[in-house]
């Protein structure tokens, strides 16, 4: 993940170089500054970070990975991983997904592209999924697929609530039909959840689009999203290719979606902690175990 | 099994003369009344519904259209859908359900519409709550895809118990236009797209996506329409003859099962 923003704040500077050393800015090691995507604005790494890596100007929620997403939500120590091992084969014989695959997991220590196990909140038991866009923008292909519906199968057998942070460019292509029939699936489980009496929280997260979108990032029973994230069905591109005319800055955001209608609140990730367990208490679930202090 | 390859496959079902539901619809039923409007928005031209008898069974057929020529093509936005056609979908399918009729689907779609108001108005969640609700819907449902199956879009009418395609038919993640434009930035390069992408019928079949083909005349549907209108009905007399007898967990609980198992992984 950190890499990713260091190359793009490497990329955007690359950009300006010229008109910089024009202007003889001073020096300042490019590491150690943030450039927010959205609102433009460039601070400093340890700031970004001490506010868990959201914009201090325009408050947008940066992408975190799934390491990083378990640490500031579970309690310390409390996350029992699921299918750990679990891991792709190449269902359409598609050229080199072996290999891509292999890199994937090299360069990002994950599997695949979700993160699934158990784990407590502020002391209250859930099942919990983070999707981890650094890992082929956490398309959906049959390791998605079947780790989240187990995940749900294990939540409505042990009727546990689950929480989902969603992030995904869509349906992973490399395994063709298999990864559409993820979405029904993944859906088929989240119905049979919910049929249960089973609460399902989503957190849509930057970015969240296409097949994933369209199957179980939309099917929550409480649907929160933080600030400024993308979340959409369509690709901006091709929405934009169709109609042959620009788009508005807010389009596809987690504040269209509000205003829209598809989406019950924004949800700052600093309070996101409270935010869950006092949703996870009002559905009557019981606190277990009092090892919550750290947040 | 067919010798074609996918690309053979994709110009055979774009022949200009391929007949579309509005030939079909009228060929297989009688007494078809068309139903519109989803209750909440608008009505959807791309998706046409109502309740007609198959083989004197009253039934509910929900239908994807494809145009015949430019000006059906217009109206039905070639047949790529708005959430609120997905959304009239589900009303009659919930409709379906309350009088216990078999549902029938025609899938013949690029994919969902891609615009601003599709957006808007929750193309995703349209989808999504489809997929997950017909999952559940306690009466028989039998989708044929006739031509193009592509993405959510398709998806959204194809939780079924049991899935046929015509021999021609292609079903995908993506269109191989949209896939060869992802892939390669170029859109033109769809039939090598197509060849590559493992989405003609015998390959669903031994995926276990598809569960039937229904053949065609020799050269395609538009050869011998009212031939294929005969092999579509004869396959669907028989379906839901067949899933009619089922109980209703037992019915759920294999439609469920024809998904949960699709998935290719080690562990
Ligand atoms: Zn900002």
């Amino acid at each position: 993940m950190l890499e990713d923003l260091f190359k793009m704040v490497k990329d955007r500077f690359n950009d300006e170089k010229e008109e910089q050393s024009q202007a003889k800015a001073p020096e300042i090691p490019k590491d150690l500054l943030f450039k927010c995507p959205r609102c433009q604005s460039v601070f400093y790494m340890d700031e970004f970070e001490k506010r868990k890596k959201t914009c201090p100007t325009c408050n947008y929620h940066a992408r975190l990975s799934a390491k990083e997403r378990l640490d500031i939500t579970a309690d310390k120590d409390s996350f029992k991983p699921f299918d750990e091992n679990m891991t792709s084969l190449n269902p359409i014989s598609f050229p080199d997904y072996e290999k891509k695959i292999k890199g994937m997991q090299e360069a990002t220590g994950l599997n695949d592209a979700v993160v699934t196990g158990e784990c407590t909140i502020r002391g209250y038991r859930a099942v919990i999924g983070i999707m981890d866009s650094n890992f082929m923008m956490a398309s959906m292909g049959s390791v998605v697929g079947e780790k989240i519906t187990r995940a749900f199968e294990y939540a409505t057998e042990h009727k546990l609530p689950v929480i989902l942070f969603t992030a995904s460019g869509g349906a992973r292509m490399q395994e063709g039909i298999i990864s559409l029939m993820q979405m029904a699936k993944t859906s088929g489980a989240v119905k049979r959840h919910s049929d249960a009496g089973g609460l399902y929280i989503t957190v849509l997260t930057d970015p969240t689009t296409g097949g994933v979108t369209a199957s179980f990032a939309s099917l929550g029973d409480i649907i929160l999203a933080e600030p400024k994230v993308l979340v959409g069905f369509a690709g901006r591109r091709v929405i934009q290719d169709t109609i042959k005319q620009k788009l508005p800055d807010d389009f596809q955001t987690a504040e269209f979606l509000l205003e829209s209608g598809f989406v019950d609140a924004i949800a700052d990730r600093r309070s996101m902690r409270k935010t869950l367990s006092n949703i996870l208490r009002l559905h009557n679930y019981k606190k277990i175990g009092a090892n919550w202090q750290h947040g | 099994m067919s010798n074609l390859t996918a690309t053979q496959h994709l110009e055979i079902i774009r022949e200009k003369n391929r007949p579309t539901v509005n030939d079909y619809i009228p060929a297989i039923f009688n007494h078809f009344v068309e139903f519109h409007g989803d209750r909440h928005f608008g009505d959807d031209a791309a998706i046409m519904a109502g309740i007609a008898t198959l083989n004197s069974t009253p039934v509910t057929v929900i239908a994807q259209v494809k145009g015949r020529n430019l000006d059906e093509n217009k109206k039905s936005n070639f047949s790529m859908p708005h959430p609120e056609g997905y959304r009239k979908a589900l009303r009659l399918a919930y409709q379906a359900e309350k009088f216990h009729r078999p549902v029938i689907c025609f899938v013949d779609t690029p994919g969902a519409f891609c615009g601003v108001d599709a957006e808007k108005r929750g193309q995703g969640e349209a989808i999504a709550k489809n997929i997950a609700e017909f999952m559940t819907l306690k009466t028989p449902v039998i989708s044929v895809v006739l031509g193009e199956g592509g993405s959510g879009g398709a998806l959204a009418l194809a939780v079924c118990d049991e899935l046929a395609m015509l021999e021609h038919a292609l079903y995908s993640v993506i269109s191989p236009r949209g896939f060869a434009s992802i892939l390669w930035k170029d859109p033109s390069r769809e039939k090598e797209a197509a060849d590559l992408m493992k989405i003609t019928a015998d390959d669903l079949y031994s995926f276990g996506v598809c569960d039937k083909i229904i053949p065609e005349p020799v050269g395609g549907a538009h050869t011998d329409p009212a031939q294929t209108a005969e092999n579509i009905s004869e396959y669907l007399i028989s379906a839901v003859e067949r899933l009619s007898k089922l109980d209703i967990p037992t019915l759920l609980d294999n439609r469920y099962k024809k998904f949960r198992k699709i998935g290719v992984f080690s562990e």
